[in-house]
């Protein structure tokens, strides 16, 4: 005879309740759009106002298929690749430099603010003048707004090393390759990697806010392309994109940190 | 050999700051510290031991006087590392496992794979706490931190060992138990350890001489030889000279009430 328990009665089992999100998730999904389709069913919104998802469904497949969304997407997906890796470079070697010597980052600090503090739609059209290459000219302005949260949280990073830290490494006689790779680096990359979670999201921003405003080609053009048409599926396809772009860009960053940090615990 | 001075502290001071302004840390200090022996400083907070500790280990250079470590300059004595050092806190690497901490010092000198894992088993083995090695400091109690960090400063095996406060922050009884761990540590390797401590049982429990200090600016106001028998042991504190020297080095730090 079984026992009466209350609790295992309402249990789900147990393979369910581990992977509860992996059903939840796709159910508040379909949720959402079934709510959008009926809201449209019942207002009789038209399609340039507001699009069913089958339409904008229908819009993404037709521009896959066409090659058009491909072209765009590669070409979004090259400016936030140069983009991020422009200012992932600059960040970790002025960062570290900074982070070094206070002296320098007094110096330095207020041109980097004030590039943080003037809004990109004001630089932009300088480094147009300037460069006026497409992709690279993109790159480099969205990078102008990547760098600064990965320079600051490398600086941050690297001065939270305590000083009997260093002061251990010193009785040990170690040298400043050993002080950089045993110490500083493995110490800051937690806080560094915070900084790359932030800096992918504003590669995207940046690029997409430069091909808006500038470009004939991407996916921020293509959100322009889109409105001037009144092809309002083909707007709301492109900001899907746009938004699946962005997240799968944010989970391989978090997926790298988790194997960086993995590494820093096993590998010396 | 026993009586061979293997620290010689010269008239040293040492002034923080600017020369004006600054702050006086330590006053015409001398101290001679004798190769194996446990020499305890003792003396209130702000009185100059860690800036004592620190320029022996070379981490900091004094204002005046000399410092003679093992026959050379401090800075000599670092590259040759002559001195382990220990903090107050354990000081460890959260990335890296108890045995990789241990690890870390032969890692900076080059050392080959095989023979630094060899030494951080037999410092595991002298700290009993092997089954830990591949445990990461934060599976570990603020105790058994601070017995790996000890362990990792033996590592080179240097000639002495610095200790700033290193039991200051832990519970009364893990402090017990560490003290005789070291005693214990001290009589099997024979370094020579400087070890500064608040706790005056502690001194007195632990050392062969305690250094006392007076506030600031340091000085070394007298050393007392403990004169108790070793090894030492809780039946130690039923030693009548027990109490005695407790009361003179308290005496010495101004604690006593006046009759
Ligand atoms: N880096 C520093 N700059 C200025 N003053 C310091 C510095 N380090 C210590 N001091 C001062 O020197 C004195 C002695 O400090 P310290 O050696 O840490 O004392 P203790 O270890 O005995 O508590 C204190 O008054 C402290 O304020
Ligand atoms: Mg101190």
């Amino acid at each position: 005879m079984r026992t009466l328990d209350w609790n295992s009665e309402m249990r789900l089992p147990t393979f369910v309740r581990a992977h509860i999100q992996y059903i939840l998730i796709p159910f508040a999904l379909g949720l959402f759009l079934l709510l959008w389709e009926t809201i449209i069913i019942v207002n009789r919104f038209p399609a340039f106002i507001l699009p069913t998802p089958r339409e904008v469904a229908h819009s993404f497949g037709a521009n896959w298929q066409s090659g058009i969304f491909p072209r765009h997407l590669a070409i979004t997906l090259f400016e936030i690749g140069l983009g991020f890796s422009i200012a992932f470079t600059f960040a970790t070697s002025v960062g570290y430099l900074l982070a070094k010597s206070p002296l320098l980052e007094k110096i330095v600090s207020p041109y980097l603010i004030a590039t943080q503090a003037i809004p990109i739609v004001a630089i932009a059209p300088l480094i147009i003048i300037w460069i006026n290459t497409g992709s690279v000219q993109n790159a480099l302005i969205a990078a102008l707004i990547t760098f600064f949260p990965m320079l600051v949280n490398t600086i941050i990073g690297v001065r939270s090393v305590r000083e009997e830290y260093r002061a251990l490494m010193r009785s040990y006689a170690a040298n400043r390759w050993q002080v950089f790779a045993k110490l500083e680096v493995p110490a800051a990359l937690p806080i560094f990697l915070g900084g790359v979670r932030v800096g992918i999201t504003l590669a995207v921003i940046g690029v997409i806010v430069v091909e808006l405003m500038w470009a004939d080609r991407g996916l921020g053009f293509l959100i322009n392309f889109a409105q001037g048409h009144l092809d309002t599926p083909l707007l709301f396809a492109t900001v899907a994109a746009l938004s699946a772009m962005a997240i799968g860009l944010y989970l391989t960053v978090v997926f790298i940190e988790k194997i960086i940090l993995r590494w820093r615990r096993s590998v010396q | 050999m026993d009586h061979h001075s293997l620290i010689e502290i010269e008239a040293v001071s040492k002034h923080y700051g600017p020369a004006r302004d600054g702050v006086l840390a330590l006053r015409d200090v001398s101290l001679r510290i004798r190769a194996g022996e446990f020499l305890s400083i003792i003396g209130p907070s702000g009185c100059g031991k860690s800036t004592l500790l620190k320029m022996i280990g070379d981490l900091l250079a004094p204002s005046a006087g000399r410092i003679v470590v093992n026959g050379k300059t401090p800075e000599a004595a670092r590259r040759a590392r002559e001195c382990g050092i220990v903090f107050q806190t354990p000081t460890l690497m959260e990335w890296r496992s108890v045995a990789q901490n241990i690890e870390l010092p032969l890692e900076i000198v080059g050392a080959p794979r095989a023979e630094r894992q060899q030494r951080a088993n037999a410092l595991l083995d002298l700290i009993r706490l092997r089954e830990f090695a591949a445990r990461f400091p934060g599976e570990l109690s603020a105790g058994m931190q601070m017995q790996v960090s000890i362990a990792r400063a033996l590592a080179f095996r240097p000639a002495i060992l610095l200790m700033d406060e290193p039991f200051g922050a832990l519970d009364e009884i893990t402090r017990e138990r560490l003290g005789r761990e070291l005693l214990d540590l001290w009589t099997k390797t024979r370094v020579t350890i400087v070890f500064i401590t608040h706790s005056v049982p502690e001194a007195v429990r632990l050392s062969d001489r305690v250094a006392v200090m007076s506030p600031r600016p340091g000085r070394i106001e007298r050393v007392l030889a403990i004169d108790l028998p070793r090894p030492r042991s809780a039946a130690t504190r039923d030693l009548p000279r027990y109490w005695e020297l407790l009361r003179e080095v308290r005496a010495a730090l101004g604690l006593n009430e006046p009759k």
